[in-house]
């Protein structure tokens, strides 16, 4: 397989992925919830590191995963406790993590090997030569491994737990009054979150997960009348969005992850402006009617 | 039969109590209005009654049992505004949720569940917008697909808050008759109603609240100036005033001249 094969590929897989769960973050309206997770588990990482004294990905994941847990309860903490607005705890949180992160980096900068723009920006391009083997034998990239595991998860997560998602989503009361607990599908769906934040921005950095979690689920919001739709677009134009950017970054040597961004971004203006023109179609029509 | 008795309840909200030792009881098959000024703890109770919310002392039981046990005859109908209607939701989509139980969240909807919740919409007479997005519903059709999710629940105890907020008569009236019709076939319906101006004639029952339990009881014996003194204080009083003042004054000049 070529290389530019698995670049697209992990593009696609990450943005389905953070599209599915986007869906529901846009929804409950805590798309920047996504946003804090990715920043808030270098900690996680650096401290996994510090204590296995290995750059094996699974204690990092695990730490991160650890850490993303942390983060949205320390969110829901201080939005319910402490009465704080839920953006403004939002940003109390992450930062403050992020912060603590970059300063065990720079403590022990002598003897880890992390920095913060991998951590950010990712890189797409090197996929390919970060190869998956079991014994001799190359099974090909192991992000494309990780990728499709996740998808696995979360299309579970999703198709079983669709109902109580949609029902928490669109109204915490009533679905409480049916004996749901809201908060245990909250941690569910944040818990995949973490999880996924954590397996993709190994591979494409910190700014295209949140890119990926908010722009194609908001861009699909603008168009859907039903949440089936809305997931089905998201899925479409995130694939189109991780395809669209390759080409591009391609045409002109730029940066992969930021022309698969910028793709998802042209395309929300697209919509955007077609939901537009639509709704000023429709009025005029509805005045020629009556 | 006692279809909901509220025992000594407190509530509060950020440690201000809001329900102070509340304890009353509702018959079945009657139509009853909670009534109160805004910020007397009406929709705390009933979210106390439906465990949204904690209590910090008493207790509510439904049909002479604890809620979780009787959860499957109580519908609840949460304030039309406490949602976003911009929600990617069809109406019926939304009635559908009626028939979303607990523990059995997954699998398609049977043939059955789907007609119940084609039953309900027709029966608030929505049944030709039923594809419709939520959001390009009047306020009062998006009540009308509230109550019938509501329906398509088939309780027998129906809780709802402020179900006649911001929406139009024709709405308002569909309502009300179908209400009465829920009354008359043996449900239990129980508003929570802020506005003493409209419809108050067509409760049986009323339970007048003011932090603290003010009365409870058959509409015309309890619904009296002294309880309504009481239920809405200073402010009732002034109103009064008022009218007493227009009444004797044919005032404000303007509206006389209108009627000549």
């Amino acid at each position: 397989m070529s290389p530019d094969f698995w670049i697209v590929i992990t593009g696609i897989l990450v943005a389905v992925n953070c599209g599915l769960l986007g869906v529901f973050l846009v929804l409950r309206k805590s798309a920047m919830v996504g946003d804090a997770i990715s920043h808030a588990v270098l900690p996680g990482i650096v401290i996994a590191y510090l204590l296995t004294d290995s750059r094996s990905s699974i204690w990092m994941m695990l730490g991160a995963a650890v850490f993303g847990i942390i983060t949205t309860f320390f969110i829901e903490f201080l939005h319910r406790k402490a009465r704080v607005q839920s953006d403004a705890s939002i940003g109390v949180t992450f930062t403050w993590l992020f912060a603590i992160g970059v300063i065990l980096v720079s403590l022990f900068s002598g003897n880890v090997d992390i920095d913060q723009e991998c951590v950010l920006y990712g890189d797409i391009a090197y996929v390919p030569f970060d190869l998956f083997f079991l014994g001799e034998n190359s099974l090909g990239p192991a992000p494309v491994w990780m990728g499709s595991i996740n998808m696995l998860v979360i299309a579970l997560v999703v198709a079983l737990g669709y109902r109580g998602l949609f029902l928490t989503s669109f109204d915490t009361g009533y679905a409480s009054s049916i004996g749901l607990n809201t908060g245990a599908w909250n941690y569910l769906l944040m818990g995949a979150v973490s999880l996924t934040v954590v397996l993709s921005f190994n591979s494409v950095g910190a700014i295209l997960v949140v890119a990926f979690l908010v722009v194609p689920p908001a861009t699909a919001y603008l168009i859907s009348k039903r949440l089936e739709t809305m997931i089905a677009s998201t899925v479409v134009l995130g694939t189109l969005s991780a395809v669209g950017g390759y080409l591009l970054a391609d045409l002109w040597s730029a940066s992969i992850s930021a022309s698969m961004a910028v793709f998802s971004g042209i395309f929300f203006a697209l919509v955007f402006g077609y939901s537009l023109v639509g709704k000023k179609l429709r009025k005029r029509v509805h005045l020629s009617e009556s | 039969m006692t279809a909901i008795e509220v025992h000594n309840l407190t509530a509060s909200y950020d440690r201000h109590p809001v329900l102070w030792d509340v304890d009353f009881e509702i018959p079945t098959g009657k139509l009853v209005g909670i009534i109160g000024p805004n910020g007397s703890g009406k929709t705390t109770l009933l979210k106390s009654i439906m465990g949204i919310l904690p209590i910090d002392s008493g207790f509510v039981k439904l049909f002479d049992k604890p809620l979780d046990d009787v959860r499957n005859r109580v519908s609840y109908v949460p304030q039309r505004q406490s949602v976003d209607w911009d929600f990617p939701a069809t109406a019926m989509d939304v009635v559908q949720m009626g028939r979303y139980k607990k523990g059995k969240l997954f699998g398609r909807l049977s043939k059955l569940d789907r007609d119940i919740a084609r039953d309900a919409l027709k029966r608030v007479g929505m049944l030709e917008y039923k594809n419709r997005q939520i959001s390009e519903l009047s306020g009062g059709q998006q009540q009308r697909v509230f109550i019938a999710r509501s329906l398509a629940q088939q309780a027998e105890i129906y809780l709802m808050d402020e179900p006649f907020v911001g929406i139009d008569a024709a709405s308002e009236a569909a309502i009300v008759a179908l209400l009465k019709e829920m009354r008359d076939e043996g449900k239990t319906v129980v508003l929570v109603h802020h506005d003493l101006h409209t419809a108050l004639e067509f409760f049986d029952w009323v339970v007048m609240l003011n932090t603290r339990l003010v009365a409870s009881g058959p509409l015309v014996e309890t619904l009296t100036e002294a309880n309504l003194r009481q239920t809405y204080g200073g402010k009732l009083n002034l109103l009064t005033q008022i009218a007493h003042l227009v009444k004797s004054q044919e005032f404000p000049v303007r509206e006389k001249e209108m009627r000549d």
